[in-house]
């Protein structure tokens, strides 16, 4: 970071970019759920990134060998790189949590709601970045992977706006995604999306099943050692 | 002083290849063990296996009485590895480079500074310590990662092929170096440079298709070769009839007998007589070498 601090720029852009044209195109109507969704986007991406990184440091520079020979857990190293790529995000939150802070104002219940679906967004990626990174054996393709899971779950879902705005048969695929879940409980907490709490009971139970669900597979099915 | 020992340690991979074919040996773990052989022999399978990387298909392993499966855990404490083709990150100093491998290992953020500074600069890059990687020469960036290793605690450092690619008199560099860490812990290394082995290595180990073929010291190695003594003459001397041993035209046209003692002696004598120049040598690494993992790899 102190080396390349261009790279803090670029982790900035992405989000501010997204939550600047749907501010723009909503002529400031979904200034509050684009904030929300720049924080999905951040910690998502954040978590994802692990997968390109670690698999760069792992086949360009044997870092994962070199760790696996040492009293380093695999957990531990995991939860290593996933605290260094959210510091390289630190611009990206800092800016959002302010604009959240003093465009949303939220009560110490709305501001855990938020906390524990964005810590949930962020194990969840964390998990599957860790998890690519080591069966990848090609930076450039992970780069690319990496690039599309950001889209799929962070950008394309609606996490920027309500799910309100797409049309029916697309609200069906964006619920594939768990983003989309977590953006509905974070727009509901925030009064941007009225939905009943069965359905927000069923959101949180989506978001922790596939938490859940992830962080068994990524335990059971990473390869930190070869075989 | 303990040791290193190898039972019957097999590897074969998911494509059926046989890395390695029931490796049994036994090293003191102590100074520079070389372990030779041709690329694709089964040394980068044998060091990831000891460095608890890669698990055995059969067999196992023991380092200083602790098991590299059973107590792989308990291992990685006293094991450090730089692996084949390891490379220091671009975008990290040497200080960094070390410092974050020392707070991986569990050091504290001062003690791993201290190390960092002590083991860059027992290897002379103290001048080099705040520059980044990707600014250094590849010599450079190979000492830095030694320096990395050697820095901790680890008592026995695995260095696959630790100077390939590097230009002569950085190899030579490097040597010293690894001379010297040499005294006080134990250094696994493998190379493909047999001049390498037989310059560090106390003893060296010769694997061939995965098999150990041979293990000792190099005058071991020579006594338990068929042959101890090179002659060779210049091109176009006449060669005296041998009685016992091997003879071989190099492709410049020299002839190398390669045979026991009491033959060369036999042999020397009649060529002194006859008035041939000739010299007379004990077998180097590269004449048990290639005479052990046979004739086609000299051709080449």
């Amino acid at each position: 970071m102190k080396n390349y601090p261009v790279v803090l720029i670029s982790t900035v852009i992405s989000p501010l970019s997204l939550l600047l044209v749907i501010t723009f195109v909503s002529s400031g109507t979904l200034f509050g759920t684009a904030i929300e969704g720049g924080l999905i986007m951040v910690f998502f991406s954040s978590g994802i990134a692990l997968q390109s990184d670690l698999s760069h440091l792992k086949n360009d520079f044997k870092l994962q060998d070199m760790i696996v020979s040492s009293p380093t857990s695999s957990t531990l190293y995991m939860a290593g790189m996933a605290l260094a790529e959210i510091v390289y995000s630190f611009p990206a939150l800092i800016i959002l949590i302010i604009l959240a802070g003093v465009y949303l104002q939220p009560n110490l219940i709305q501001i855990a709601i938020l906390s524990i679906v964005l810590l949930l967004m962020f194990a969840v990626s964390v998990a599957i970045g860790f998890m690519l990174s080591t069966f990848s054996s090609d930076v450039v393709q992970s780069y690319a992977f990496s690039r599309l899971l950001s889209l799929l779950f962070a950008t394309l879902p609606p996490v920027y706006y309500p799910i309100t705005y797409v049309p029916t048969p697309f609200s069906y695929i964006a619920y594939l995604s768990p983003t989309t879940y977590a953006a509905e409980i974070m727009h509901s907490a925030t009064g941007y999306l009225n939905i009943s709490p069965g359905m927000i009971a069923l959101d949180w139970a989506v978001l922790l099943a596939v938490c859940g669900v992830i962080l068994f597979i990524a335990v059971k099915k990473t390869r930190w050692k070869d075989v | 002083m303990g040791t290193l020992e190898c039972r019957q340690l097999t590897k074969v991979y998911q494509d059926h290849r046989r890395a390695l074919d029931t490796v049994t040996f036994s090293v003191e773990t102590a100074g520079i063990f070389g372990l030779i052989g041709r690329n694709g022999a089964g040394k980068t399978t044998l060091i990831r296996i000891l460095a608890t990387e890669l698990e055995p298909t059969s067999g196992t392993a023991s380092i200083n009485g602790i098991d590299i499966l059973a107590q792989a855990n308990k291992l990685r404490e006293k094991i450090a590895i730089v692996p084949q083709e390891a490379r220091a990150i671009r975008w990290m100093t040497p200080k960094q480079t070390v410092m974050s491998y020392l707070l991986w290992r569990g050091y504290a953020y001062k003690e791993a500074r201290e190390l960092a500074r002590e083991s860059l600069a027992k290897l002379g890059l103290e001048q080099y310590a705040d520059v980044l990687n990707s600014r250094l020469s590849g010599g450079t960036k190979r000492k830095v990662l030694i320096a990395t290793v050697t820095a901790s605690e680890a008592d026995v450092n695995f260095l696959d092929e630790p100077t390939t690619g590097l230009d002569p008199i950085s190899r030579r560099e490097l040597w010293a170096i690894l001379r010297d860490l040499g005294k006080n812990r134990f250094i696994f290394l493998t190379t493909h440079y047999l001049e390498e082995a037989e310059q560090l290595a106390e003893r060296i180990g010769i694997l061939k298709e995965g098999q150990l073929v041979s293990i000792g010291t190099l005058s071991e190695l020579r006594k338990s070769s068929k042959s101890q003594y090179s002659i060779k003459l210049s091109p176009k001397s006449q060669v005296p009839p041998v009685q016992e041993g091997e003879v071989t035209i190099g492709s410049s046209g020299y002839t190398q007998i390669m045979t026991n003692e009491a033959e060369a002696f036999r042999l020397a004598r009649l060529l002194s007589e006859k008035g041939v120049k000739f010299s007379i040598t004990p077998v180097s690494l590269d004449d048990i070498f290639f005479r052990l993992v046979g004739q086609k790899v000299r051709d080449e």
